[in-house]
């Protein structure tokens, strides 16, 4: 039993399939509670009711990154092994992404508005994810604008080495560019700078629910590219035949 | 190696080759910005070093496509990928030439802009360095674009939409040289960065460049 079992198509179904209706429950109960608890939570002493966005934009910011990792994990399994579950997967992943990098991005402007009185700054941790989605944005128009699917995953592949390195360059950049309004770490580990239980623990259940709806949302997505290659190849033979 | 330099420097400046250009559209950027800004020197010079970075940028991405492509279309670059050569050393010397053809004028010509946008001269030595310092990552890395979109038939849009956030480092410290070098501050971390991002970007993309347009030709 190895995990590269999974590498085969038929496998991967047969076992996602079993997981999905888990998953997809786990998701909405967490994600619910999360956010419903998070809106019972009394107010901030300065921050008043703002503060209750946090619970909607500290999990999407941290699913934002954690995704370009798991497609840059995804990419070299395909790049060295040759996997198309995997390469699937990367695709799969990139819009949902995307999508968390802009509920970041608007959560976080609509949390700064009344915060720091501005809806837009070019701090380093707004700017930076300004730019991994635009890195999200070329990924995506690379996979639409290659026809072949395998050169495809190979070029995005190659684009997510290169992209991650220049992400990861491109966020320290930014900080000696410029110094800029959000606090650090949000769930810093040393006291005193922690947040307070109150707050901390429907965050936790949040972020595990938006973990696990990636976790579905990218499975169904999987499922549907597989789906859609073995149409693609059905249709080949009927052409051929 | 040096053959294929001197081919491509050739097909680069004959006619058709869009030699100069680039340095034509910087022209005209330089000469549009005072329109959309005001003639004002006190408005025109703080914003010139990031202007005149931002230009040099905007110039360099225009003639990238040129890199593989005419080479894709009539098959050269199939020959090239067969030849003794490593198709990273093709790379590299291709990027070369890029840089030659477009940045190398750009440097020559960016003092002059620098004085259109009223940039204070004490900062003109140091917008000449980073340029030349900043460029050949410039270079390099759209060589790297233009290896990803060279088989695509609207490769254009793509190219400038995949290469433009990889120049956003380069951006941030050249410009902060300039920056720097205007106001008479210490420029030595930023220099040190860029140099460090221009040899970086030398050593490593030629192999992601060469895996992308073995991809292609497959």
């Amino acid at each position: 039993m190895s995990i590269w079992e999974y590498a085969n198509p038929t496998k991967f179904m047969r076992t996602t399939d079993g997981l999905l209706p888990w998953l997809v429950a786990g998701a909405a109960v967490c994600c619910v509670g999360g956010l419903v608890w998070g809106f019972l939570t009394p107010q901030d002493f300065r921050q008043g009711s703002t503060v209750k966005i946090v619970f909607l934009h500290v999990p999407a910011a941290m699913m934002a990154i954690n995704i370009w990792v798991m497609m840059l994990v995804a990419s070299l399994i395909w790049i060295i092994r040759r996997h198309h579950v995997s390469a699937l997967a990367a695709k799969a992943a990139a819009p949902i992404g995307a999508v968390m990098t802009l509920i970041a991005l608007a959560t976080g402007a609509i949390w700064g508005q009344p915060m720091w009185g501005t809806w837009w700054e070019w701090d380093p941790r707004l700017t930076s994810f300004l730019i991994l989605f635009l890195f999200y944005v070329g990924y995506i128009a690379l996979w639409s604008a290659v026809e072949d699917p395998d050169s495809a995953a190979d070029l995005t592949g190659v684009l997510c080495l290169v992209g991650s390195v220049f992400a990861l360059l491109s966020r320290y950049a930014v900080l000696f560019w410029n110094q800029g309004l959000h606090q650090g770490a949000s769930l810093s580990v040393a006291p005193g700078e922690r947040m307070s239980a109150v707050y901390r623990y429907p965050l936790y259940l949040s972020m595990l629910g938006f973990m696990l709806l990636f976790l579905a949302l990218v499975l169904i997505r999987t499922r549907t590219e597989i789906r859609r290659r073995r149409l693609a190849a059905l249709q080949a033979r009927e052409m051929r035949a | 190696m040096i053959a294929l330099l001197i081919r491509d420097l050739r097909l680069a400046t004959r006619a058709g080759g869009g030699f100069g250009l680039g340095v034509a559209f910087f022209l005209v950027l330089s000469a549009l910005v005072p329109f959309g800004i005001g003639p004002d020197r006190a408005a025109l010079a703080p914003v010139a070093p990031g202007i005149l970075w931002v230009g040099a940028l905007l110039a360099c991405l225009l003639s990238l496509d040129r890199i593989f492509a005419l080479d894709h279309e009539d098959g050269s670059l199939d020959l090239l990928a067969t030849a003794p050569l490593p198709l990273e050393g093709t790379v590299a010397v291709k990027a070369l030439a890029h840089w030659i053809t477009t940045g190398l004028p750009l440097i020559l010509a960016a003092p002059v802009f620098g004085v259109l946008l009223q940039l204070p001269p004490a900062a003109m030595p140091w917008l000449v360095l980073s340029l030349l310092l900043g460029t050949p990552a410039l270079s390099m890395l759209g060589a790297f674009g233009a290896a990803i979109t060279v088989g695509l038939r609207r490769g254009g849009l793509l190219l400038s939409l995949l290469v433009l956030p990889l120049y956003i480092p380069t951006l941030i410290f050249g410009a902060e040289v300039t920056r720097r070098g205007a106001e008479g501050a210490a420029v030595q971390t930023p220099l040190v960065f860029l140099a460090g991002i221009t040899l970086a970007a030398a050593a490593l993309i030629p192999f992601a460049a060469a895996a992308a347009l073995r991809i292609n030709l497959r």
